[in-house]
């Protein structure tokens, strides 16, 4: 980001108003990637229904109570299904498995202008580690 | 009696539209602001993580404590039962929603977040000060909508006293809320004076007064209505007073500041050595804002003079922002004072005045909000009847006596 | 959401139990000298919350603290990702910084690392019209920042400038210490390893062994005894905010 760069932008705002050029994609089903565990922390009808109120509650408890399970962790989600054909993948890719349901959907997903959207390394995992 | 009669603005004059293309012009502009920075982040402001709140608080401060003040006008009518000020309510009440509905838009555009408004809205502390503030706001534009309903609808006009009543109580509540925002900060020794809430609610009538002057001035002229003298310099002596008012107690505050020795580095820098904010201090908010309007107002040479009063008014304006410069950037420029009887070095300026410059964005917001409410007020007036038809001094004046008690 | 509560349930010692587990290991922490282990949190499993049996502090010896050091900063850095900010140099996040000082009129020179103070009585909390800014059981203050709106007026109300706003993109990738535009941070006493039973990196890293961290409400550990034995103090004491970072020497 340069200030001549902001400034450009902002006069062009100004210029011409905000258009909203986004082109109307294709709307094709879904192509969910495959996670790499065996199966999902709950139903698949479970997970597609409440899986915000899960990572909320899980975010909340986390947050402000210290309570770190990886159950409904978000960084334990991307460990299992930011994997596409068992590379990595992060929300920028459009096969990404969040993107995939939310681009459909047309949700607009904040998790990731803050959180890591790729597979994290088990090392850095808070989990119960053994002390010497 | 002669019952006054109101009526909408005709609205469909070349200037008229011209005025309200001027102000859709920095609304534009404004927009572009805000969405520039939350694109692009504060990182384009002037704004650090020394001074945290810059131009645009100075704006939006400025315009919700006037907003506070511009509603004086209809409580001296229906709270004091000064009936000669009754037909210069409605337009009180409207200025003071569009004041305030800018300001706030300022605040929120203002946020890093805004986009998260809805969390202000659900998630609450009650311990703060600026969660009330944001409950006071919302409540002064539903308050004083009540108090217009009543005021304008004319079955309703027996409740006209109890609406005032209450949205007079809400606003001084309101003022001192704001003023505490700063108040609380324990931390700043600049703020940290039971002074800052009184001084706001001054500050707030010599503002509104001097914003309400100028609208209905300028209403009046451009739309050919009669405007009589009477009304200008009654508001125009309600102005002196206010002003001075304002200048005592800012001379109070930094008398009682000058007793306290940990605050003698904050009255140095802002009487003596702060440069830019000095100047603010001296020439803006004393000079400009203070001594110019005073003898505008009270010389006997402007007495018959309307130029000069709106001169004055704008002068206040001008001074207020200066003000609000001074006590918020001016306040947040020092340095904290964490290890007395030590000279303090860092990497991050500890131990120094902070810097700031304005960017073009956050000036743009700033009169951004100043348009919003230009806007309201221009849109208001034509759609509803907020001004009497005629405010010549035969329309007003002579009917004092006979108006009270009546309606 | 029941079997979120089982896992908890299980996983979980009772209260009694947990304490008393925690108090064994703090005996065997002092059998180690130097490589002082918080105790308690260790026996903690991640579904035991944060609680305020314990109050973490912070203690910094400033006779050891070595001017022009930045070992902490660095490590702070490093551990929680920010510090390669593309902005001005007064718009940088800092969590921790150094601090330089100089007595009047002797010119005895001291150096320290400022950083949240993890105040008792914090005012960032008291202002923060959200919510956002918090204080754990545990006495950690954090800011929680899917609900902090940006409105800056914690860092109004913090005497240490302990605060940042990140004005710019964050290009992230840490999965423990998120961090986004349009937000305030502040040191976190590294509670993602505190919560797993460590050390803040900046006590980790620092070569001189000038912090202590540890609880301050159990009377056996390091930190607690050495504030109740030797002449430590909070800055700005005079505020009343009842700091959990001390420091010797100044
Ligand atoms: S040091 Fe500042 S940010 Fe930290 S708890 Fe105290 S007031 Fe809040
Ligand atoms: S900036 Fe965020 S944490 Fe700070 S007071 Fe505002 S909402 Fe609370």
């Amino acid at each position: 980001m340069t200030a001549q760069h902001a400034l450009r932008a902002f006069l062009t705002l100004v210029l011409a108003g905000w258009v909203t050029a986004s082109a109307v994609a294709e709307v094709a089903h879904p192509v969910i990637p495959k996670g790499k565990g065996e199966r999902c922390v709950a139903d698949t009808s479970v997970m597609r229904r409440n899986h915000m109120q899960l990572l909320k509650h899980q975010r909340d408890e986390t947050m402000h109570n210290g309570i770190r399970t990886e159950r409904f962790s978000l960084v334990g989600c991307m460990n299992c299904h930011a994997y596409v054909n068992s590379q990595p993948v992060s929300i920028k890719d459009e096969r990404h498995f969040c993107n995939v349901c939310h681009q459909y959907a047309a949700v607009k997903i904040d998790c990731f202008e803050c959180h890591a959207s790729t597979p994290q390394p088990v090392s850095a995992a808070v989990a119960p580690e053994a002390h010497p | 009696m002669k019952v006054l009669d109101y009526s909408e603005i005709e609205g469909r004059s070349g200037s008229y539209i011209g005025w309200l293309a001027l102000l859709g012009v920095f609304l534009a502009l404004g927009g572009a602001a805000a969405l520039t920075m939350e694109h692009y982040g504060h990182a384009i402001t002037g704004m650090n993580n020394q001074v945290v709140w810059g131009m645009p608080h100075v704006f939006a401060v400025f315009l919700i404590v006037a907003a506070s003040g511009a509603l004086n006008v209809a409580s001296i009518a229906s709270v004091f039962g000064k009936s000669f000020y009754k037909p210069l309510a409605p337009l009180s009440g409207l200025l003071a929603i569009a004041l305030l509905v800018g300001g706030l838009a300022v605040l929120v555009l203002d946020l890093g977040r805004p986009d998260r408004l809805i969390v202000a809205m659900t998630y609450y502390n009650f311990k703060s000060i600026f969660a009330w503030n944001i409950i006071l706001y919302t409540g002064f534009i539903a308050v004083v909508y009540v108090y217009l309903w009543m005021m304008m609808e004319r079955r309703f006009n027996a409740h006209t006293k109890k609406a005032g009543v209450a949205a007079f109580s809400w606003r001084l509540i309101l003022t001192t809320g704001t003023g505490s925002i700063f108040g609380f900060l324990v931390a700043r020794s600049a703020y940290d004076t039971a002074l800052m809430a009184p001084m706001f609610i001054i500050m707030s009538l010599a503002f509104g007064t001097a914003i309400y002057l100028v609208t209905i001035i300028a209403a009046y002229r451009w739309t050919g209505r009669e405007l009589g003298f009477s009304v200008i310099a009654r508001l125009r002596s309600l102005l002196g007073t206010f002003v001075a008012a304002v200048l005592l107690i800012v001379a109070i505050y930094h008398l009682t500041n000058l007793y306290i020795t940990q605050k003698h580095d904050v009255e140095r820098f802002i009487l003596a050595d702060g440069g830019v904010y000095t100047a603010l201090f001296w020439v803006g908010q004393v000079f400009i804002g203070g001594v110019l309007p005073l003898w505008l107002c009270w010389h006997k040479r402007w007495q018959s003079s309307v130029t000069a009063t709106v001169v004055a008014s704008l002068f206040v304006v001008l001074g207020g922002l200066a003000q609000m410069y001074v006590i918020i950037i001016g306040g947040q420029v020092l340095p904290l004072e964490m290890f007395p009887g030590f000279d303090v070095t860092s990497g991050f300026s500890d131990g120094q005045v902070a810097r700031y410059t304005p960017s073009v964005y956050e000036l743009f917001l700033g009169l951004g909000g100043v348009a919003i409410a230009g806007l309201v007020v221009s849109v208001g007036v034509k759609i509803l009847r907020f001004l009497p038809v005629s405010l010549a001094d035969s329309a007003v004046d002579p009917h004092v006596k006979s108006a009270a008690g009546k309606q | 959401m029941s079997e979120h509560q089982e896992q908890e349930m299980e996983g979980g010692l009772s209260r009694r139990q947990f304490v008393s587990a925690g108090a064994a290991v703090a005996v065997g922490a002092v059998l180690a000298p130097g490589v002082f282990l918080h105790s308690v949190a260790q026996a903690r499993s991640p579904a035991e919350g944060a609680s305020n049996y314990q109050r973490w502090g912070l203690l910094i010896d400033t006779n050891k603290c070595r001017t022009g050091c930045d070992d902490c900063v660095s490590a702070c850095k490093k551990e929680n990702g920010w510090g390669n900010e593309q902005v001005r140099d007064e718009q940088k996040v800092q969590w921790i910084r150094k601090v330089d000082l100089k007595e009047h009129h002797t010119g005895r020179e001291v150096s320290l690392p400022m950083m949240c103070q993890h105040c008792a009585e914090p005012p960032c909390v008291d202002v923060c019209p959200t919510g956002a800014s918090f204080k754990r059981a545990d006495g950690i203050v954090l800011v929680d920042k899917h609900i902090c709106i940006g409105c800056r007026y914690c860092m109004m109300a913090c005497p240490y400038k302990a605060r940042s706003f990140v004005h710019e993109d964050v290009i992230h990738g840490d999965a423990y210490m998120p961090r986004g535009k349009g937000t305030v941070e502040s040191c976190t006493l590294c509670v993602h390893r505190v919560d797993k039973g460590q050390n803040p990196a900046c006590v980790e890293s620092c070569k001189e062994k000038a912090m202590t961290f540890g609880d301050l409400n159990d009377p056996k550990s390091e930190i607690a005894q050495r504030v109740s034995q030797y002449a430590t103090r909070q800055i700005r004491a005079d505020l009343k905010l009842n700091p959990g970072v001390r420091y010797e020497g100044i």
